[in-house]
């Protein structure tokens, strides 16, 4: 299953000890359940901590006199706005104004920020960042560290008795707490939580510390799946492509006002004139009928049977005790209660267009 | 008496008086993880073997299950529809998929017992 080609976590043989299950993941051999199995490691998220080893993500510290004005090439961002410490979700664009990858980008210092890249698109976003450099004083640094990811309702609690305090860390803040550290209060599941880049025997020791609090379990790549899924949060190469735009995909919300309007971003032009036109189709959370699953790849139906759209993740919200997914429509069938139609097998499931996010973020923004 | 055998797919057959009770081994149920909907086939289906006679759905996947020989759907495991997780629990009893009617015992004879099985599963 995995060829020669395939990644391996620095911490393989961790999760091999806790009996995970593997799976390929963008280039990655990563764990996908471990025994309690998807539905219970969802769950202990939502209600106690879970830990996530996500270090087939990386980590890109950018810096030089240029960066902001880098950073604002590369993505609709007005990089020189945040405050030190503060973190924002942005893009790489093309010039179609499709989205090469979603980003989070921490502002360090004065001239130093944090990128966060996915794993699928790291080594194409750093050629694309690098390309891009080459007109800056800016130096673009790969690093390497193991990247965990501690998410529920007591991820602070478990890092505080690890001894590691974050009350004044609120969401969307990230800080380098110890020597080659980045911890940032975000994650990918819609609770409070915790991202931590860090070296590898840092890390072995945290984890070791952090399972032996009874409120933490490693959780897999499944469960992390239908937590993003419930929580409306869109997956990379899935939910957004470099043929989808922030418009589209309904997230505009990332881009400050000033920045659409002025801003000399990478795909400015495009994405204004999608705008000036509004989108032709836009994503929406997908609630099917009863309880079958309905999954990427299916085609949207509207009553009359024309094409309507077509799903892009879906899945079983564990939390939420129903089907969840979420795709594009066409703009006039966006509307939240249009009863669609997904083909599944050739049957014709119902399904309603319903506001995003499935279960409420529990965010801890201040 | 019923017997049992099991196929490479992961599937067990109790027949008894030419009806097969069918349904998938524990091995299979846990590589599939957490089961949340499984379609079950009209009664009255004719199935030759290695058509697709149910699709059970985890969380993460859709998979199908095989015919594992020629027959006719005789009755389907109703229970399921409210609670698919019976798969998880109780794989080779009340997780049961489906019965169906045999066209040929025959090939009964091509399938393992479930030593060969323990030995292909390693």
């Amino acid at each position: 299953m995995t060829g020669e080609d395939t990644r391996h976590l620095p911490l393989e043989d961790l999760h091999q000890a806790a009996a995970a299950r593997f799976g390929a993941f963008a280039g990655w051999s990563m764990p996908l359940t471990y025994s309690p199995g998807v539905m219970k490691e969802h769950l202990h998220t939502r209600e106690h901590a879970g830990l996530f080893d996500i270090s087939h993500m990386k980590l890109f510290e950018v810096s030089g006199s240029s960066t902001a004005a880098l950073l604002d090439r590369a993505c609709p961002l007005d990089a020189g706005a945040p405050e030190i410490s503060q973190s924002k979700y942005t893009f790489f664009l093309n010039e179609a104004a499709g989205i090469i990858d979603d980003l989070i980008v921490t502002r360090l210092g004065d001239d130093r920020f944090m990128v966060v890249a996915n794993a699928g698109n790291a080594v194409e976003d750093e050629k694309h960042l690098r390309a891009l450099a080459a007109d800056f004083d800016a130096k673009i640094e790969p690093l390497d560290r193991v990247f965990l990811a501690i998410q529920g309702p007591e991820a602070w609690a478990a890092l505080s008795r690890a001894g590691i305090e974050t009350g004044s860390l609120l969401f969307m803040h990230g800080i380098e707490p110890r020597q080659n550290w980045f911890m940032s209060r975000s994650g990918y599941t819609g609770e409070d939580g915790f991202e931590i880049g860090l070296p590898e025997k840092d890390a072995r020791d945290l984890v070791a510390t952090l399972l032996g609090d009874e409120r933490v379990q490693w959780i897999g790549l499944a469960a992390r799946d239908s937590l993003r899924l419930e929580a409306g949060l869109c997956l990379h190469g899935q939910d957004l492509t470099p043929e989808i735009d922030p418009a589209s995909a309904g997230l505009m919300w990332a881009i400050p006002r000033e920045v659409r309007a002025t801003g000399h971003f990478i795909g400015a032009d495009a994405l204004r004139s999608i705008i000036e036109r509004g989108p032709s189709q836009k994503r929406v959370g997908l609630k099917p009928d009863g309880r079958q699953p309905v999954r990427a790849g299916a085609a949207l139906l509207d009553a009359g049977g024309n094409p309507a759209g077509h799903v892009t993740s879906g899945g079983f919200g564990p939390s939420t005790g129903h089907p969840v997914a979420m795709g594009y429509v066409n703009t006039a069938l966006a509307k939240g209660g249009t009863k669609l139609f997904a083909d599944v097998r050739g049957a014709k499931i119902p399904v309603d267009v319903a506001s995003l996010p499935f279960t409420p973020h529990r965010y801890r923004k201040g | 008496m019923a017997k049992t055998y099991f196929t490479e797919d992961h599937e067990w057959l109790r027949v008894e008086g030419g009806v097969a009770t069918v349904g998938i081994t524990d091995y299979a149920q846990e590589q599939l993880g957490d089961l949340v909907f499984v379609e079950l086939p009209e009664i009255g289906r004719k199935l030759a073997k290695g058509d697709t006679a149910v699709v059970v759905e985890s969380v993460k996947a859709a998979s199908d299950v095989y015919a594992p020989v020629d027959g006719e759907i005789t009755e389907a495991n109703a229970s399921l529809s409210a609670d698919p997780s019976l798969v998880n629990s109780a794989a080779t009893g009340d997780g049961w998929l489906w019965k169906m009617k045999l066209a040929d015992e025959g090939q009964l004879d091509s399938l393992m017992d479930e030593a060969a099985y323990k030995a292909h599963i390693g």
